[in-house]
């Protein structure tokens, strides 16, 4: 898939930009606390700790970003019309990970964290590359910053935990959905 | 001085539920959850408004996970269901959703006859080729060489059923296929077959990740159809020869009028009932 040319695709303003930014960290919150449901269904108690705490951490952003938000009327946009690179919004841990299980370890769920923190990065990076426009810079780069952060405490906490051994998934008796 | 948006009145999240799906992570069924509520969404339709009906199987569990209308009916039966509500409160949305089992096989009757009746409302079948909640076995839409099944360890050797092929054939008006992990291309696609008068079919390649777990690939398989939606079901057919299955996109758009019978005039009494018995 080529890059699109954020030019093209709808970051033509701050309120643009600010409104990519929400979606991102709204989608990102919601995917997590998904997650930590369906951890919590399936008995994964620590990759669902996990999870909500990676919710929380998203929440915050969401906050950030309402507040700089705030005297700026945001444009609504649909969901397929979002300037992504891809067809979910970078920051929202993909649904389509090698790792995402219900027996999976919390090394996937950070290592699944890290992957969105560092596509919000690019996301930002290359507005950063690419715009035209002073104040759409300036913010993309702010914007990234509170990303990198994010990624540098991933790393960390990544750095904590031994891949699973292989076989890891392997389930003799699969779930039949019951209740 | 607070932030101000020009978004619609409702938010997907204003469609989910309380209860919380017991689907397995990974599976493609949370992602057409939310396309389903974000297409809701966007066409700004109120949860009162809207009727989902299914039948039976892990996707057919998706109206618990609804505040809209839901009815988790009988298996095979969620379009005969479906109809009888659109029928008699034609006002309200109506979409029916279940997995491939549900809607092929044990339905496949019911399938046929409702892309032929016409009836204004979305069809959404979650496909991914199993039987999930029975632990593992082929479907109509199973690959005849699959083996990975207790019941058919040489695989059915039977040639799988061709959805879109079908719809078409029987009268579909619109004819749709995505992919569950392009959530948002999804909803896309979803308020589109809704917006569509007439009987409007989506097939969702949902993979289930626990018995097809190869169907993780299905991420790198999927691609744009590369040619535009037609309106000559002729053209559709030919395109649908050379299908290899991942084509994803609307396929056809109809205009053929809905069916919409009128409205008989309702009973006063239970007396008026029996005046229709002989006995």
């Amino acid at each position: 898939m080529s890059k699109p040319d954020p030019q093209e695709t709808g970051i033509h303003s701050v309120e643009h930009l600010l409104a990519h930014a929400l979606a991102m960290e709204v989608e990102a919150v919601e995917r997590y606390e998904s997650l930590a449901d369906q951890m919590e269904t399936h008995n994964n108690r620590d990759v669902a700790v996990l999870f909500r705490k990676l919710a929380e951490i998203e929440k915050l952003h969401v906050d950030n970003v309402n507040d700089i938000s705030e005297g700026h009327t945001l444009p609504h946009i649909a969901p397929w019309e979002y300037s992504w690179e891809a067809p979910e919004s970078p920051e929202a841990p993909s649904v389509s990970a090698e790792g995402l299980h219900y027996m999976m370890h919390p090394y996937h769920a950070i290592a699944m964290a890290l992957e969105a923190e560092r596509r919000g990065v690019d996301f930002y990076d290359r507005l950063v590359a690419q715009s035209e426009r002073e104040d759409i810079r300036k913010l993309a780069a702010e914007l990234c910053e509170t990303e990198r952060e994010h990624v540098t405490l991933l790393e960390g906490w990544l750095a904590r935990f031994q891949p699973p051994p292989k076989g890891w998934n392997e389930d003799p008796d699969p779930p039949l959905l019951q209740g | 001085m607070e932030a101000t948006s020009t978004c619609p009145s409702y938010s997907a999240r204003d469609y989910k539920s309380e209860v919380k799906p017991v689907w397995c992570p990974g599976c493609g069924d949370y992602s057409v959850l939310g396309s389903i509520t974000k297409a809701l969404a966007e066409l700004s339709i109120p949860p009162e408004s809207v009727a989902l009906v299914s039948g039976i199987g892990c996707s057919s569990r998706l109206p618990a996970y609804t505040n809209v209308f839901g009815f988790h009916g009988v298996h095979g039966r969620a379009l005969p269901i479906a109809t009888g509500i659109k029928v008699s409160r034609p006002e309200l949305t109506v979409i029916a959703s279940g997995g491939d089992g549900d809607g092929f096989s044990i339905g496949g009757n019911h399938f046929m006859h409702a892309c032929r009746r016409n009836v204004d409302m979305t069809y959404i079948v979650m496909d991914n080729e199993v039987y999930g909640m029975t632990k593992g076995q082929a479907s109509p839409t199973t690959a005849p060489d699959w083996e990975k099944s207790k019941l058919t360890p040489q695989g059915t050797g039977i040639n799988p059923f061709h959805p879109l092929v079908i719809a078409l054939a029987a009268g579909a008006n619109f004819i749709a296929r995505g992919f569950s992990g392009d959530q948002n291309g999804t909803a896309q696609l979803i308020t589109e077959a809704i917006r569509h008068p007439g009987f409007s079919f989506v097939q969702l390649l949902s993979p289930c990740v626990t018995f097809r777990p190869e169907q993780r690939d299905w991420k790198d398989m999927v691609h744009p159809a590369a040619v535009d939606p037609t309106d000559d079901p002729a053209r559709a057919a030919r395109r649908l020869m050379t299908d290899d299955g991942f084509n994803v996109g609307v396929l056809y758009r109809g205009s053929r009028k809905p069916f919409q019978p009128e409205r008989q005039a309702s009973v006063d009494s239970v007396a008026d009932l029996e005046k229709e018995f002989v006995l």
